[in-house]
């Protein structure tokens, strides 16, 4: 809704956008708990912010300037309403929130600075809630946001779909951004395992908005879908009860969502047109190797290893390299798999990752070398990001005392590869 | 560039079923969304309700109106700017009035 009235009252006014609907839902607030709750909550709101934007154009007709592109056609009663109401249809909306996603990812923000607007305007969480769910604090936050909102002024007009040049360029932004929003939710670092949900319902549903757009279904995008929607089948089984991670070795996989994977392997089927293969292919395609085992042990390692290969072909990174060497010990044992972690080139890009002197401890606990084991989960252990992090690398630390230990249980180990490196805060000038 | 006064007069939107207004407000808009993208409005003026009061004479008396004939009643008005009366012309043309029987008054601006 705020995407469509942005439209409608120009970029520059954002904040009058945010407002109406606000006003929108303060009204159900008073109203609703007297007269009932409507048989249609969504048209309710959607009407109440209609009424609401015409008061204030027909207010500040000439006071103010609204969207450029509709021009003349909200000062005059000829034309206002019609064209209010054209743009806040239900096909129309869908476009302004394509609109709003690619205006979100203008090339002077940073990629957390991107996400972070994305989840305030278009998913309409707070600061609050985007503080809890990142590595971030509230301030780190609430700067982007807020310098975010100040570039998206700027511009005046959202972003135009229609130009297919412009949509292109920018379309891998989009597609990171919201691969970033997806992974934030699905290994991020906030312990409430409601949250992390949201944040990968969201993502997907915004690449359904994206995969509506003619220029938007390519085949990066279908397997961006595809890769989410699969990862995400798996998240009844993630947690227990408490809400600590179960790695995917010790998942229920009775528990994954049937619908999804289904959902998903549709997805990386269309995925397959044309002649681009992108990250996000090899990704969705490792997430499928692993959903088409029914049990762990029938995991297809040497098709996984080959598919991190591949990886590294087209997007080679130190935290790839870590994923494969993990693919590789379970192929292979602990001794190759640290073999190839020392092959890794610049591995002082891992240097804050808690997870990397963690899997060097789990392989050397694995071949029995107990001494270095504990030095490295110690080495973990003060990197560690939070309290869920601190409290594992602690129990496996504690494991090494154990005569003999199981494996280690979070998915972190096992799908590094998602899980986000926080990035320094470039955006902070 | 001059200034011309369109006057629309003749048409009764209310008189018709609702689907039928709709359809009309749609050209309408359509119309205006045209003379927007060609940068001709200068105001975008309003529509004009059927009935009002009518001052008139020397005892300045105040009547219920305007009564006048419907096909003649002026019932909104717009502001575009061309160079030639010919050109403002060419744009009334294409207003939707006409399927209902209306007609545009298309008057230039005078300059004292």
């Amino acid at each position: 809704m705020i995407s469509a009235l942005t439209r409608i009252f120009g970029a520059h006014n954002l904040a009058l956008a945010e407002d109406v609907v606000q006003d929108a839902f303060r009204r159900a607030l008073e109203v609703w708990p007297m007269r009932g709750v409507p048989d249609n909550p969504s048209a309710w709101l959607m009407t109440t912010a209609r009424n609401r934007a015409l008061d204030i154009l027909r207010r500040q007709r000439t006071a103010n300037t609204f969207a450029p592109e509709l021009g003349r056609l909200l000062e005059s009663e000829w034309t206002v309403a019609p064209v209010v109401d054209e743009v806040l249809a239900a096909g129309a909306i869908q476009d302004s929130m394509l609109r709003m996603m690619f205006s979100c990812c203008h090339p002077h923000l940073s990629e957390p600075a991107q996400v972070a607007l994305i989840l305030n305007i278009l998913c309409g969480f707070s600061i609050d809630e985007i503080a809890n769910a990142s590595l971030s604090g509230y301030a780190a936050i609430e700067k982007r946001i807020v310098r975010g909102k100040k570039v998206l002024a700027e511009s005046k007009r959202l972003f135009d779909t229609g130009v297919p040049a412009d949509f292109s360029d920018r379309l891998p932004a989009v597609q990171r951004a919201l691969y970033l929003l997806f992974n934030e939710g699905y290994h991020g670092t906030s312990p409430e395992r409601s949250v992390r949900s949201e944040l990968c319902n969201e993502a997907i549903r915004l690449t359904a908005v994206l995969l509506q757009h003619p220029l938007g279904k390519t085949p990066a995008t279908y397997a961006l879908a595809a890769l989410m929607t699969l990862t995400a089948a798996r998240l009844p089984a993630r947690t227990d009860s408490s809400g600590n991670l179960i790695a995917l070795s010790n998942q229920d996989r009775a528990l994954w969502d049937r619908k999804r994977l289904i959902e998903g392997t549709r997805l990386l089927e269309l995925s397959a047109s044309g002649n681009e293969v992108a990250a996000y292919h090899i990704e969705a395609a490792i997430a499928s190797a692993h959903a088409m085992a029914q049990r762990v042990e029938d995991t297809d390692w040497s098709k996984i290893i080959s598919l991190y290969d591949a990886l590294m072909g087209i997007n080679p990174s130190p935290i790839v390299a870590l994923s494969r060497a993990i693919a590789i010990s379970q192929r292979d044992g602990p001794e190759r798999g640290l073999e190839a972690i020392d092959a890794i080139s610049n591995p002082e890009r891992l240097a804050g990752y808690p997870f990397y002197p963690a899997t060097l401890g789990e392989l050397e606990l694995r071949r029995d070398n107990r001494k270095r084991a504990r030095e490295h989960f110690q080495m973990a252990l003060a990197r560690a990001r939070n309290a869920t992090e601190r409290l594992f690398f602690e129990q496996r630390l504690a494991a090494c005392d154990v005569a003999s230990p199981r494996p280690a249980t979070t998915a972190a180990f096992w799908e590094p590869h998602l899980a986000p490196i926080p990035a320094a805060d470039s955006d902070e000038d | 560039m001059s200034e011309f006064l369109f006057l629309f007069r003749g048409s009764n939107l209310q008189a018709r079923s609702p689907e039928q207004m709709q359809e009309s407000i749609q050209k309408w808009v359509a119309w205006f969304k045209e003379l927007n993208e060609k940068g001709v409005i200068k105001e975008p003026g309003n529509p004009l309700d059927r009935s009002g009061k009518v001052v008139r004479g020397h005892g300045k008396d105040v009547h219920d109106g305007p009564y006048a004939e419907a096909k003649d009643l002026v019932n909104g008005y717009l502001l575009v700017e061309t160079a030639t009366i010919d050109q403002a012309v060419a744009l009334a043309r294409g207003c939707p009035i006409f399927e209902d029987g209306g007609s545009v008054e298309v008057r230039p601006i005078m300059k004292f």
